[in-house]
């Protein structure tokens, strides 16, 4: 280094005499050791010394003298990389030092090019194009490396497309080096991505290099393995003999596992080809030494091939050895994760290992833990959901709060899931959720608010367990100061309020929901805390006044009740506790919770939080209005026929009477658009009228606006004219933009109501809709008599979930670069000649062209019928073309084209005439489903 | 599939040496690393070597003070990067002579050359230590 910079030193001096700051900044220049010294003895002051040393870089890397730029870009590139600096700025200068016939300074300017440039970053790529040509042409491989590893990682598409013939023939001489021609290999894929129709030309030496005896094998079951699971894998399967020859033949462990994986993405497609692999599948899992490849092998057994019995016995042989692996921690997490992989049927390769499984439960790694967990909860079915969720959630005390919330979240997620599925017994469910509640690392709050809630609107025979849950929770004082808690709790003071009916002792949870310790909680939960005080205490006093006066004169009751209500079981258990009722619900009573909640709601009458001060109001005012009420206190019967009193009971009980029920998530879908509402016209003009209008009336809107906020308390009616009359003006200039209004002048100074009962028939008719769809639904749930199941509500049965249709669209469509090698590998060679022609012609034609080509492997990708029609067609002009091609086709593929045609033939014997003719009908007309017919036709020799 | 990136980083968190092998901006690639090296490095020996995070799958190895990350795409197998990490460090041991931290610091552009060696776009090309070290031998001699 030293005596680099004494020549440096010497060169620039004499060179540039006169220039005294380059000799300076030569002679007094940081090395690179100098400054890493100086980062390590400074670690506190970092961030200034490097805004220092980007100085100097700064300053260095603009010098004449290449040793002082070098050193320089050195030094930026170290720092950029390690400490997040932006060198984009650099770019120009790294490019200056690429031609340099120094090897080390070209080294570096190539390394600190592919690890900063990008096309997005920099937009002096193309500068590089001549250089990065040049060293790929050079027979030194320390030039030609480099520069490939630009190309790969920093090309641009104009890059790719203007390099793409060197490397081409970079991969086809014979006399560059192996190491160069590997990596070309590689560095095709991102051009082949770039330029995806230069993909004729680069495939048939792609895939000759993935014979068995090539040396480039490993760096072309890199780049299919690359192609075919990061893309569509169809346009691949004609290669499968040939993954297939190599999967007999390489003893590379990297290889084979690349061809295993190449396997697993075509087995999806072409089910037949596991006959082919069986066994050397299993051949690799009982010989292979390597971990790796029989993971990799396990993987493609349990995934594609579970039906086949050896293979699968091998397999879960060879994980149960994964998953004991005491000693390795890689090993289990990976055996975990293997079993993971199995579908329900195959579920007792998994009981097999539950011991090791629940032993993971406790494992020092919370990623294993995790596994351990998924796999349990993949084993819950009907029948051992109680069992495993109370042998969790007992695990869940023990263990460390991150995991025990683990536990309880994978419970509640199987548990609710697709409507509580699992859960036979809503009781049993119910108290879990409770139960849950206790655990002290507690932390899902949310969501059991949700489901108590949900559980309370959809299944009514859980409601009575739901209030009871509900009791208990409000109950205890300790629980209102966990803040985990508060969710649920407030689930349980809505419950509470919802379904008292259920309850056999409402004073006790007024009790509770008005203890002092509520102010505890946060006002949205006292705000449903008082709601549901509102609620109990209306149901109350109406059971007082009415229930009361029914059961004094009992034969009337039982006739009335008799005759209303559905459920005669329901009633009988009314009648028994409405005694019990009756005997807690004297007006003593009743008067002792008037006092219970005026004394611990006025001083909430003056809360800053507007929603716990208006219920507080809202109960204060009722309360009060009963109190004025003298008769009912007395044990004077009369009243209760009736009266004031009686009237202000059937009032208020009719506004909670109305049951709440479960929305569907697409009940706004189902709401009709109004006529003559235009949701769907073209807004555009709407621009050029805020232009126009745009300053002044805003002016004029804020300006009326404070007038009518400090007009409020004086005049109501005025301000109010003078905005409407605004809004009148408006309306006149756009009325496309208003709702039509049915009442004219006198009533267009109300905006619309927001749904309007009076003139929507629509919305009435959607709430019948909606109510038949639960009819509906509940009707199906129950015409099962073996469950004694309660039923859930469902709303959104039958509904199309979007997800699935999407899968199905995305199918036919691919990429180009898979259209491109479809088109290749298919051997629809009607193009080929042309492409092959526009990829040895003048490169700016070339780019003109560029478009044109791409629509056309455009077209050629959605019209798949004309390669198939082609191979059905006419076996006898294809014997032709394989003499026109067999020039520029290596041996490989000829070998697989005989193979093919004798396949052909075989199945011409078999006279499948008819099929084929009805097939090639089918595909004529269009059918996206047959789009895999194509490839099952062209490995079936393989498969023969 | 392959290789997304590699990150060698010390006991204390700070980055040795990143490579890339997609291309992230400063801020993305700042915010990767440390939420990585932070969910790494409070990893303790009897844990696994895999650990998933956002849409790649981090293998990593501790050898002495410094962390080898590998971040690959989910369906890369766990037990090869494994392999390729040793095999890494055992290239570098054989050129450095049992590699340490300083020795990446002080010579960050032969370790990329190496790595370069052995993989190219995020794919491993070369798995035999004296083939992956005979080019930097050539450099050593001023080729």
């Amino acid at each position: 280094m030293a005596a680099e910079a004494s020549s440096a030193v010497g060169s620039s001096a004499s060179s540039a005499g006169g220039f005294a700051p380059f000799l300076v900044d030569s002679l007094f220049q940081r090395s690179l050791d100098d400054m890493i010294k100086a980062l390590r003895s400074a670690p506190g002051g970092e961030s200034s010394l490097i805004h220092r040393l980007l100085a100097e870089i700064r300053r260095e890397i603009r010098s004449t003298d290449s040793d002082t730029k070098f050193l320089a870009l050195q030094k930026l590139t170290y720092l950029s990389s390690l400490y997040f600096l932006d060198m984009s700025w650099a770019a120009f200068h790294a490019l200056e030092l690429l031609p340099s016939s120094v090897p080390a300074f070209k080294r570096t300017a190539y390394l600190s090019a592919s690890l900063s440039f990008h096309p997005s970053s920099t937009d002096l790529l193309p500068l590089a194009t001549h250089q990065i040509r040049k060293d790929l042409q050079s027979p030194n491989p320390s030039l030609s490396s480099p520069a490939l590893h630009l190309l790969a990682l920093s090309s641009s598409p104009d890059l790719a497309l203007h390099l793409s013939n060197d490397l081409l023939s970079l991969l086809s001489s014979p006399r560059a080096a192996v190491h160069v021609r590997c990596r070309a290999v590689i560095t095709s894929l991102p051009v082949l991505r770039l330029t995806p129709d230069s993909a004729r030309a680069f495939l048939p030496k792609l895939v000759e290099a993935l014979s068995p005896s090539s040396p480039l094998l490993s760096a072309a079951a890199g780049i299919f393995c690359e192609l075919v699971c990061s893309g569509d894998p169809r346009p691949y399967l004609p290669l499968a003999p040939d993954f297939h020859q190599v999967l007999l033949e390489c003893r590379n462990n990297w290889i084979l596992i690349k061809i295993l994986k190449i396997f697993a993405r075509l087995l999806v497609l072409e089910p037949r080809l596991k006959r082919k692999l069986v066994d050397p599948i299993c051949e690799l899992m009982r010989r292979s030494p390597a971990k790796s490849l029989v993971f990799e092998c396990l993987r493609v057994v349990f995934c594609s091939f579970p039906d086949e019995e050896t293979a699968f016995q091998l397999a879960v042989e060879k994980v149960k050895e994964f998953v004991a692996a005491d000693d390795d921690p890689n090993l289990r997490f990976l055996g975990l994760h293997a079993l993971a992989m199995l579908g329900p049927g195959q579920s007792w390769a998994v009981e097999e290992n539950r011991e090791a499984i629940v032993k993971s439960l406790a494992d020092p790694d919370p990623n294993i833990r995790h596994e351990a967990l998924r796999l349990i909860m993949n084993m819950v079915f009907e029948n051992n959901v109680v069992e495993i969720s109370s042998l969790l959630i007992n695990y869940a005390l023990r263990s460390d709060p991150e995991f025990s919330n683990e536990i309880l979240d994978a419970i509640l997620v199987t548990c609710s899931r697709n409507f509580y599925e699992l859960v036979l017994d809503f009781d049993w469910y119910v108290s879990l959720l409770a139960e849950m509640v206790r655990n002290p690392h507690f932390m899902k709050g949310e969501e059991v608010e949700r489901q108590l809630i949900d559980i309370g609107l959809r299944v009514k025979e859980a409601r009575s367990e739901l209030i009871r849950v509900a009791r208990v929770l409000l109950i205890d004082p300790a629980l209102l100061a966990n803040q985990f808690l508060h969710r649920v709790l407030s689930a349980a003071a809505w419950i509470s309020g919802e379904y008292i009916q259920f309850s056999r002792n409402p004073l006790e949870i007024v009790e509770a929901l008005l203890q002092p310790r509520t102010s505890l909680l946060p006002s949205p939960v006292r705000a449903v805390y008082i709601q549901a005080v509102f609620k109990i205490f209306t149901f109350c006093f109406n059971f007082f006044v009415n229930v009361g006066a029914v059961s004094d004169s009992k034969c009337n009751t039982d006739e009335n009740t008799g005759a209303e209500s559905e459920d005669s079981s329901d009633v009988t258990t009314f009648k028994m506790e409405s005694l019990e009722m009756k005997e807690l619900l004297t007006s003593k009573s009743i008067i002792y919770i008037l006092n219970l909640i005026v004394t611990s709601l006025v001083p909430l009458s003056e809360c800053d939080e507007v929603e716990v001060q208006e219920r507080a109001c809202n109960v204060l005012g009722l309360v009060l209005l009963l109190n004025g009420i003298e008769e009912w206190k007395t044990d004077d019967v009369d009243w209760r026929i009736d009266g004031k009193i009686r009237e202000i009971v059937t009032v208020m009980s009719a506004a909670f009477s109305e049951e709440l029920g479960p929305v569907s998530i697409h009940a706004q879908k189902r709401v009709l658009v109004p006529e003559g509402l235009e949701l769907k016209e073209n807004l555009s003009d709407l621009d050029v009228i805020l232009r126009n209008n745009d300053v002044p009336s805003s002016l004029s809107i804020s300006f009326s606006s404070r007038i009518h906020s400090h007009n409020e308390d004086m005049e109501e009616s005025e301000p109010a004219t003078e905005s409407t009359s605004l809004l009148a003006e408006h309306r006149k200039q756009h009325g496309l933009y208003y709702l039509p209004t049915d009442k004219d002048e006198n009533g267009s100074n109300e905006y619309p109501r927001a749904n309007d009962v009076t003139n929507s028939v629509s919305s009435e008719k959607t709430t019948n809709d909606l109510l038949k769809l639960t009819d509906q639904s509940l009707i199906s749930r129950s015409t099962k008599p073996a469950k004694p199941r309660p039923t859930v509500v469902k709303l959104d049965e039958g509904v199309d979930l979007p997800s699935s249709s999407s899968e199905y669209v995305k199918e036919p469509t691919g990429d180009l670069l898979s259209g491109a090698v479809r088109d290749v590998l298919f051997r629809s060679d009607e193009t080929s000649s042309t492409i092959q022609k526009t990829l040895s012609e003048n490169f700016t034609e070339r780019r003109a062209k560029e478009t044109s080509t791409i629509s056309n492997v455009d077209s050629l990708l959605k019209d798949n019928s004309s390669p198939r029609e082609r191979e059905i067609g006419s076996s006898s002009s294809r014997k032709n073309k394989h003499h026109g091609q067999s020039k520029e086709r290596n041996k490989n593929t000829r070998k697989n084209e005989t193979k093919e045609e004798k396949g052909n033939r075989s199945s011409a014997r078999s006279s499948h005439h008819h099929g084929r003719h009805k097939l090639k009908q089918r595909v004529e007309s269009g059918d996206p489903s047959l789009d895999k017919a194509p490839q099952t036709q062209a490995i079936q020799d393989f498969l023969l | 599939m392959g290789i997304r990136f590699v990150l060698l980083v010390n006991k204390q968190g700070q980055t040795r040496l990143a490579q890339y092998y997609e291309y992230l901006t400063l801020e993305e690639r700042r915010a990767l690393e440390g939420e990585i090296v932070r969910k790494c490095l409070a990893r303790n020996e009897q844990q696994c070597s895999f650990v998933e995070h956002r849409n790649y799958k981090i293998v990593y190895r501790r050898y002495a003070s410094l962390f080898f990350l590998v971040g690959v795409d989910n369906g890369e197998n766990e037990l090869a990067i494994l392999e390729f990490i040793h095999l890494l460090v055992e290239t570098m041991d054989r050129h450095f002579g049992n590699v340490c931290e300083l020795d990446i610091m002080f010579h960050l552009e032969k370790a990329h050359f190496m790595l370069e060696e052995m993989v190219m776009n995020g794919c491993i090309v070369e798995t035999s230590k004296s083939n992956i070290l005979s080019p930097i031998q050539l450099m050593d001699k001023g080729f």
